[in-house]
């Protein structure tokens, strides 16, 4: 019994040497961190991690429609598979980030991610991301230290958003130069996104010869501002920036004018808050007020908005669309890049290629601008710590005024200062 | 003499009285300091008291909720912060329909109304069901039971809502007629503050009065003291019951549309948690039980809230005094029952009740 079966062994065998030995050289992964395998039948398989519901939701709508127009102007189709879009849930925090993270690590189809949308989603989930070798590439993380080693960066993150260094300091500028502003005052919420960012800004402030009177901070999930604006008040600056998010931006906007002291401070808000229902929310308070964020322009863009208009109707919910769509254009050019495709259409792709390839695009130009993915210097403002994987140079910024058309239902607004 | 002090002599009760001194001596040296550093000048302090106050009536109409229960039932209705959202999350989409058609610019007394009956008779409604569905079954279960129901209550109505109505931020429309400022002994007061006050202490004295003089009130009154000799009486007990959830409901409602002309933004499936909670710990502050305290629990949890943070733990030198706010909202509550357990109104229970 044993015996014949040995036989049969034995015999598939030399059948299996003889038939490898015909047939073309089989792949050989020879990539440092593991390679993706994708039959002929079965798609290349991208997900997203984004904040699509909730009170950010606004934000991940903005980044997933984008990434199905930049996967429509393919054809749906890489390399002769199906591209297929799966995704997950951030829910702006850190919770959501790391249980997100954690189911995309579970797959092993998964190539690369588009995500996430808050930076205290990308801080918790990076760690997982990474060790599963992965590649994010970020439509609107802010946060400086995502991208500084011996900070929060970790291999594998990228990001098409501007780092805040650029963000704050514009708004510096604009409230510095343009408002002729020589007092500043700051809230933050707590998160890593706004607290940098009014960091940010306040010493590029001192930097320009102005003085910060308050730096404080709310709690996610107040509702009466008035403590904190009396603090404010107290040395009447001539402007508040508060980089934050819904509903805590709206409810400082609108009492704001009950406090004394704040009638002559002029209201500064961040991308955080650059969004269609920020205007009609906060109420009349918020005519006067301005907002740093993403200001992109030019005719692909333009397209860009045709497609959209076409396909889910109206505008984009908020400003991070073309970052999402240049991210996903770049991860798969670098897929398509760095794939090896054997005969019978199988497609490998080696992980740290991609990483490196990602890495290695120097002038890329997209809807935002010239994009440079390369290592940055940041000694310009300050920070020694290397930057890696920071793909946007800045050029896609702005600010916006709003205006009683915004609160009436206009967006966006319109665009008063560029760098 | 001494002999009886050294018998009586509790360590405990030294610790409490020393704890007792620090707490009064921090308190002064924290208002001492405030005052004179003199960051702030009176219209700001004026401001944050009226905005105190506004914000402390709505947790007294809440709070009211939770004392009428435990009146009754000698249960905390945890589900109670949801009966206020499902009014408040209602009648932001009539105050929208009502903007949109210039009504609340045309008639804002009319509009007002019409929220405010839409927002009580949804959260009526909500309170009579949860009282029906929830409760009713485990009214002689152990006394555990119905709280673990009524969070379990909280936790569906969160999500019924936010399935019925989404998960994003809504915002009340502004109302025009309110926004003006009026002189009040020389500070200049948003009328909507001064309105909500005055709103609110007319339907607690309504309350008052309802419980007091009529018939309804002392049948309440009645099933309070003793539900068995009451039923003996001939008063329906489930029908008491049920009016009082009702009540409770309808004031829950009427906040839910105060706190939107008050401070419109921020409307959405989870606003009535903490106000929930911030008004138990009014109701608790004034003497679980007892409706005046639950009043006056709820203005000076207010007060309280918006004007001590800056005012003493600023002087105290602790920084983002504002951060701190629901924590010294909290510990307030911790001090008052460390002090005083009954809270400022509430006698102390018999052991039957505690």
């Amino acid at each position: 019994m044993f015996k014949r079966l040995n036989v049969a062994l034995a015999l598939l065998l030399v059948a299996g040497m003889v038939l490898a030995a015909c047939g073309p050289a089989p792949f050989e992964c020879t990539d440092a961190i593991g390679c993706v395998d994708i039959a002929p039948d079965e798609p290349i398989h991208i997900a997203y991690m984004l904040t699509v519901s909730g009170a950010t939701a606004y934000l991940g709508e903005d980044s997933r429609g984008a990434i199905e127009i930049a996967i429509d102007d393919r054809g749906g189709e890489l390399l002769g598979h199906p591209i297929q879009l799966s995704g997950e849930d951030t829910l702006c925090s850190a919770e959501g980030g790391q249980t997100a993270a954690t189911k995309v690590a579970a797959d092993p189809t998964i190539v690369g991610i588009i995500g996430t949308n808050c930076s205290s989603e990308a801080t918790a989930a990076m760690p997982t991301i990474s060790a599963a070798g992965l590649v994010m590439l970020s439509p609107s993380n802010t946060a400086p230290a995502l991208t500084l080693e011996g900070e929060t960066w970790q291999p594998g993150y990228f990001r098409i958003a501007h780092t805040d260094l650029f963000q704050g300091s514009v708004a510096a500028e604009f409230a510095y130069n343009e408002l002729g502003a020589r007092t500043a005052a700051t809230i933050h919420d707590g998160s890593p996104y706004a607290d940098q960012l009014q960091q940010v800004f306040a010493g590029r402030f001192q930097e320009l010869g102005g003085t910060i009177t308050f730096q404080g901070a709310v709690n996610v999930g107040d509702t009466d501002m008035r403590t904190v604006l009396t603090s404010v008040a107290a040395d009447s600056p001539e402007v508040l920036y508060f980089p934050i998010f819904e509903p805590e931006g709206p409810f400082i906007v609108a009492q704001s004018s009950e406090i004394a002291g704040l009638e002559n401070t002029t209201l500064m808000g961040a991308d955080g808050l650059l969004s269609d229902s920020f205007p009609e929310n906060s109420g009349p308070n918020v005519v006067g007020m301005y907002l740093s964020g993403p200001y992109v322009s030019g005719a692909a863009y333009d397209d860009f908005l045709a497609k959209w208009s076409a396909k889910f109707g109206g505008a984009p919910p908020s400003g991070f669309h073309a970052f999402a769509y240049d991210g996903t254009n770049i991860l798969l050019d670098a897929i398509e890049k760095v794939a090896t495709v054997d005969d019978d259409g199988t497609v490998h792709i080696g992980r740290q290629a991609l990483r490196d390839a990602i890495a290695g695009l120097t002038d890329y130009t997209g809807l935002t601008g010239r994009l440079d993915c390369s290592d940055d210097d940041y000694s310009a403002f300050g920070i020694t710590n290397p930057s890696h994987g920071d793909c946007a140079t800045g050029e896609a910024l702005g600010i916006f005024e709003l205006t009683q058309a915004e609160v009436d239902g206009n967006w966006p607004p319109p665009v008063v200062y560029t760098p | 003499m001494l002999k009886r002090f050294i018998d009586r002599f509790s360590w405990v009760d030294l610790f409490l009285r020393a704890f007792q001194v620090i707490v009064i001596i921090l308190i002064f040296v924290g208002i001492y300091n405030t005052v004179v550093a003199g960051r702030y000048s009176s219209a700001q302090w004026a401001t944050l008291v009226f905005a105190g106050l506004a914000q402390g009536s709505i947790y007294a109409l809440i709070a009211l909720g939770y004392t009428l229960v435990y009146g009754i039932l000698l249960m905390i209705n945890f589900a109670h912060g949801e009966v206020y959202m499902a009014g408040a999350f209602t009648a932001v989409f009539l105050a929208e329909y009502l903007y949109a058609i210039g009504l609340l610019d045309a008639n804002p007394v009319l509009g007002i109304i019409a929220m405010i009956l839409l927002a009580a008779s949804v959260s009526t409604i909500i309170a009579i069901l949860l009282e029906r569905i929830a409760y009713r079954p485990l009214r002689n279960a152990p006394r555990l039971v119905p709280l673990i129901t009524a969070i379990g209550a909280s936790f569906a109505l969160q999500y019924t809502f936010r399935g019925l109505y989404g998960a994003e931020f809504r915002a009340y429309p502004p109302v025009n007629a309110l926004r003006g400022p009026v002189n009040v002994f020389g500070f200049d007061v948003p009328l909507v503050q001064l309105v909500v006050l005055a709103a609110a202490i007319i339907l607690m004295i309504a309350l008052y009065l309802f419980v007091e003089r009529t018939k309804m009130g002392k049948a309440m009154r009645a099933v309070s003291e003793d539900k068995d000799v009451a039923r003996l009486m001939g008063v329906d007990i489930d029908k008491i019951i049920v009016t009082t959830f009702a009540i409770g409901g309808a004031l829950a409602g009427i906040a839910g549309v105060f706190n939107g002309l008050f401070r419109p933004q921020g409307v959405y499936f989870f606003m009535g948690f903490f106000p929930g909670l911030k008004a138990f710990t009014a109701a608790v502050l004034g003497g679980i039980g007892n409706l005046p305290g639950a009043m006056i629990g709820g203005l000076l949890l207010g007060v309280i809230e918006s004007v001590f943070p800056n005012l003493i733990l600023e002087g105290l030198g602790i920084p983002s005094a504002n951060q701190l706010r629901d924590a010294f909202a909290f510990i307030m509550l911790v001090l008052i029952l460390i002090f005083r357990p009954q809270g400022i109104f509430g006698e102390r229970l018999a052991e039957k009740k505690a």
